[in-house]
């Protein structure tokens, strides 16, 4: 199903204290890493409520990546936790809406990890080119049809 | 002056709403006094041509319970909803989706599988399934398409108000019907019900500690709560948090948790998660691989969460 030219689009929940900054990091560093992220900055990883993954789903996206700090280090304290605990219950609801788990994924990348976060951002890319497009919309009975 | 005329209509319901308007008992007695009944298929004899006979307004108001799965059901609501100044869409499955609603967790195909095919009670050996046309001696039978999801009623027509619960509470239907009566009635599109969440209601929050950690889910089906405590607090999923309050609490009563039935409150986008979030960030566990085992212990977390309100969450139904 997947054709050459399909290009993810992957959201990114980057939390700004450790993820967006080891994200710039990766840019000035010049490494090499797909244009398939649309990054959202986010004050916490802790912050990224699992109602926007599933809205992001539904507008079209075809991965979600949510990045914060790692354990012990967030700014808020508990925030990376929270995060780390609604992670998998998440996936288990986006696994009954037929969405497969590799489409989300909840990674801990510092500041200084520029190179872990183009390697993420990569991999990421690499395995939903192989799932194919999501599309929900299309896909999705509810969406034909409604009044 | 001349009484209004209201209309009931069923979709794809359980019958419940239908209850619970004899439920009101005595004060059916003053709904009638102040409004005439033009339609009510459970308990009155009304075909479809006299409802396309109706002038429009005539009939001032429609109360249709029920989710919307058939073309028949798709059909009449677009009916009423010409006919009728009013629609209000009565109880959760017209509301959210409801319970009928679950088979959007599913496809169609799965559906009619588990019904037709795999059901204990069910014996098909020619694997028959319900077709729109049949030829019976020389005569064309016809039945409504069943089609690809379930929808709730603001999926397939506009709808005035929305009286939450499975099934909405006499309380409610009463005040519904003192708001039409009077004319005192709250923004189009609103919910007729409170806007706080059940915690704040609950007779059981006090008990509800300001910490509280999850370490197993307890399920009633194996074990009774405790009748005072906290559902919550002792690992029974109670919906509570992220449930509209309203309801007058009668499941937690009862010593039931909170399944959800009146929806969120207004602001919530998806009840779903909101709830996901909130039991997510409960959890007793700090590894990855602590909170990984725990959430595979929750039985069905989809239908779980979104129990009355699948057709209505933000991705509405599985993929096929
Ligand atoms: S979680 Fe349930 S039992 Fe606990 S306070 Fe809220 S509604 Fe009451
Ligand atoms: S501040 Fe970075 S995860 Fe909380």
């Amino acid at each position: 199903m997947s054709d050459a030219k399909f290009e993810p689009k992957i959201v990114g929940f980057l939390c700004q204290w450790c993820s967006y900054t080891g994200a710039d990091l990766a840019g000035t560093s010049r490494l090499q890493y797909p244009p398939t992220l649309r990054t959202i900055r986010v004050m916490c990883s802790g912050r990224v409520d699992p109602t926007f993954v599933v809205k992001a789903f539904a507008e079209g996206a075809d991965g979600v990546l949510i990045a914060g700090c790692h354990p012990g280090d967030c700014h808020y304290n508990e925030g990376n936790y929270r995060a780390m605990r609604r992670y998998p219950l998440l996936l288990e609801l986006l696994d009954q809406f037929g969405i497969e788990r590799e489409r989300v994924r909840l990674e801990w990348v510092s500041a200084s990890e520029g190179e872990k976060f183009a390697g993420v951002v990569n991999d990421m890319t690499a395995r939903i080119k192989a799932l194919g497009p999501l599309n929900w919309k299309e896909r999705s009975a509810l969406y034909s049809g409604v009044a | 002056m001349a009484k209004p005329k209201v209309a009931f209509y069923w979709c794809a319901s359980c019958g419940g709403c239908e209850e619970a308007v004899v439920d009101l008992n005595e004060d059916i007695l003053k709904v009638v006094e102040v409004v005439d009944i033009a339609l009510w298929p459970v308990a009155l004899d009304f075909k479809k041509k006299h409802v396309e006979a109706w002038k429009p307004g005539e009939v001032t108001v429609a109360f249709i319970n029920g989710a919307v799965r058939t073309s028949e059901q798709e059909e009449w609501v677009k009916l009423l909803r010409s006919k009728c100044p009013m629609v209000i869409a009565f109880g959760s499955c017209a509301h959210l989706g409801g319970i009928p609603g679950l088979s959007n967790g599913t496809t169609r195909e799965r559906t009619l599988a588990a019904k037709y095919f795999e059901s204990p009670t069910v014996d098909n050996p020619t694997r028959l399934l319900p077709q729109r046309l049949t030829q019976v001696n020389g005569y064309a039978l016809e039945l409504p398409e069943f089609s690809a999801s379930v929808r709730c009623l603001n999926q397939v027509i506009e709808v005035d108000y929305y009286l939450p619960g499975c099934p909405p509470t006499p309380e409610w239907i009463m005040e519904a019907c003192r708001m039409i009566i009077t004319g005192h009635l709250p923004a189009k599109g609103s919910v007729i019900g409170l806007e706080k969440s059940l915690c704040d209601e609950c007779p059981r929050k006090e008990s509800k500690p300001e910490v509280l950690k999850i370490s197993a889910f307890r399920r009633v089906a194996d074990s009774t709560p405790d009748p005072e405590k906290c559902f919550l607090a002792e690992g029974y999923i109670c919906m509570g948090p992220a449930t509209r309050s309203g309801c007058g609490e009668r499941c937690i009563r009862g010593n039931m948790p909170c399944r959800g039935c009146f929806g969120p409150p207004t602001e919530s986008l998806d009840i779903g998660t909101k709830f996901l979030s909130a039991i997510g960030s409960l959890l007793d566990a700090d590894t990855e691989e602590k909170s990984a085992e725990l959430a595979a212990t929750l039985v069905d977390p989809l239908g779980t969460f979104y129990r009355f309100s699948l057709p209505s969450s933000i991705l509405k139904n599985r993929l096929g």
